[in-house]
């Protein structure tokens, strides 16, 4: 039965990356709990465009943006010495989550190619603008200063207390998404994503709701850029430049757009690759390349649409 | 005599230097089945679009229930309880026969900023839908793939999803277009036992259906509406004959 079968997926992938910090300790191989933990932050970056990609159909190319939003604001706030990582965190999820408000207003009155594109160009709006930002290091980005402090609760230089809240973050992500695009709300973005001019003529005006759903995942994603900003403790424009917004898209679209956890699988998938090719060859791109066009191919559903298996789509 | 329920005056709408509708004036009583004939590119999907309030008319005003709607769109229309049927069947492919209805109940049922509780599970959504989905003879077919519903059978949903809105007033665009006989007469049947509890503006080309149900007829021709009346005084009205019943379909 379907149901059970994605049920022991999820138990299983959940399991798994719990099982992380103890068998890189076993193994004495600390990189893979950094590598895992980048993993599980672009996978929060990635759901959160699957909510506005999968479930509202709008292809944003610029999500990146967030990323980089939500990292500078812990950079910015730590180089000028504020620390505390709640008011950081909050700072970083409030600034993303205008500027998706700026950016949806705006975007979210036009579709197909125009919404990519405008999606696109505000990216790289930002993407110069941290160039130009001298005082936090320009085009060669900057040092964190420290990494957020949590009063106590978690150490962040600890790397498994890092990891372990990171993993808790995701799994809290998850099942807010799954309540989301099954509640009301959820309902009314897959019908203007279904057949727009229906849901305008049963009553509903999508825009407040796909701008909304678009405030939400910036803010979301802005979360996964606090969250960038202490893994790498170095912030630069590079966390918004529009290859980015394409890497965070293609984990989508890999994993299974419309699902959720597909995007888990394709972030975790896409850097494993990343990290196996590029330690076999340089030009590890060749390899990665016809990959992702085969996956693209033939399954519809994304990785996670094989794993899980056949499902009846339903409303 | 009381204000029309629909009352439109002056609307036109161009198209580049086509005029798809040219100073329409049309009142609709409360309660009649009005229909709208014409040949092909008269203006009267433009019209529906218009009354509907996805078309921005360039001139004139539509006045609905006693207040003008001529600014208002489609969404704010369906809230004050105009519902429509597209000439291309529009639902939703990608839901279930219920869901697609559940959604119309959903949109006139309160706040939809609702992030939590799943949406299946509110019985206030599922009930009246399934009561509306019965109403139209779908009931058997609820949990049904709407995307893979029979063409007549998405046609009576489309009905479904414009009953559920409780609308007061009805807009059809060509409700049994590409059925075979018996899928139009189930149709003509259903729409029979609307009549009367709604108002309904039918806009149809099977002359059958349009006289079975209209109480009365309007005709269109290069986006004018020509004549207004009874279906015998239309029936024997010369203009209208020679305009378009007598250009193929014998009265």
């Amino acid at each position: 039965m379907a149901i059970s079968r994605r049920a022991i997926v999820l138990a299983a992938g959940a399991v798994l990356l719990a099982l992380v910090p103890p068998v890189a300790g076993l193994l004495n191989q600390p990189f893979y709990v950094d590598l895992f933990r980048r993993m599980m932050i672009f996978a929060i970056a990635a759901l959160s465009l699957d909510l506005i990609l999968g479930y509202g159909g709008m292809v944003s190319f610029g999500h990146a943006a967030y990323l980089g939003i939500g990292a500078y604001a812990v950079g910015i706030l730590a180089f000028y010495g504020v620390d505390n990582g709640f008011l950081q965190w909050s700072v970083a999820v409030a600034a993303s989550a205008v500027a998706a408000l700026v950016i949806g207003a705006i975007s979210i009155r036009t579709s197909g190619v125009y919404f990519i594109m405008i999606t696109l160009a505000f990216t790289q709006m930002l993407y110069y603008l941290g160039i130009s930002l001298e005082t936090y290091g320009g085009d060669n980005g900057m040092p964190l200063r420290t990494r957020s402090q949590f009063a106590g609760l978690v150490d962040l230089r600890n790397p498994s207390a890092f990891y372990y809240l990171v993993l808790a973050l995701l799994v809290l992500f998850l099942v807010l998404g799954r309540r989301l695009v099954d509640a009301r709300f959820g309902r009314v973005i897959r019908a203007a994503r279904s057949n727009e001019p229906r849901a305008r003529a049963i009553g509903f005006s999508p825009f407040r709701y796909k701008l909304a759903a678009f405030v939400l995942a910036g803010g979301a994603c802005g979360l996964a850029g606090a969250l960038l900003a202490n893994q790498t403790e170095y912030l630069t424009p590079d966390f918004m430049h529009w290859t980015r917004s394409g890497e965070i898209m293609f984990m989508v679209i890999l994993g299974g757009m419309g699902t959720l956890f597909g995007p888990v699988l394709g972030a975790v998938v896409l850097l494993g690759l990343e990290d196996v090719l590029s330690a076999l060859t340089e030009h590890w791109q060749i390899i990665l390349g016809p990959f992702l066009v085969v996956v693209v191919l033939f399954a519809k559903r994304g990785l996670f649409g094989l794993v899980e298996g056949e499902v009846p789509r339903d409303g | 005599m009381a204000e029309p329920l629909v009352a439109v005056r002056g609307l036109s709408k161009s198209f580049g230097g086509l005029r798809a509708t040219d100073r329409v004036d049309l009142d609709v009583e409360d309660g009649e089945t009005h229909a709208i004939i014409g040949p092909n590119g008269a203006g009267k999907t433009t019209l529906i679009g218009q009354l509907a309030g996805d078309l921005r008319p360039d001139a004139g005003t539509t006045r609905f229930a006693g207040q003008d709607v001529t600014s208002l769109d489609a969404p704010a229309r369906s809230r004050l309880g105009l519902a429509r049927s597209f000439q291309i069947t529009s639902i939703f492919p990608d839901f279930s026969a219920l869901d697609n209805v559940a959604l119309a109940v959903q949109a006139h049922s309160g706040s939809s900023f609702r992030f939590w509780r799943p949406a299946r599970a509110e019985r206030e959504l599922r009930e009246p839908a399934l009561a509306v989905l019965d109403g139209v003879g779908l009931g058997a077919r609820a949990d049904v793939l709407a995307a893979t519903l029979a063409h007549g059978e998405q046609r009576q949903l489309e009905i479904a999803m414009a009953l559920a809105t409780r609308p007061r007033l009805l807009l059809l665009d060509e409700p049994v277009a590409g059925m075979g006989l018996e899928e139009t007469q189930r149709m003509v049947r259903l729409l029979s036992t609307l009549k009367r509890r709604l108002t309904i503006v039918l806009v149809e080309h099977d002359m059958d259906a349009v006289f079975t149900l209209a109480d009365r007829i309007s005709v269109m021709v290069y986006g004018r509406i020509i004549a207004t009346g009874s279906p015998e005084g239309v029936r024997s009205n010369a203009e209208v004959r020679r305009a378009y019943l007598g250009e193929g379909t014998p009265p």
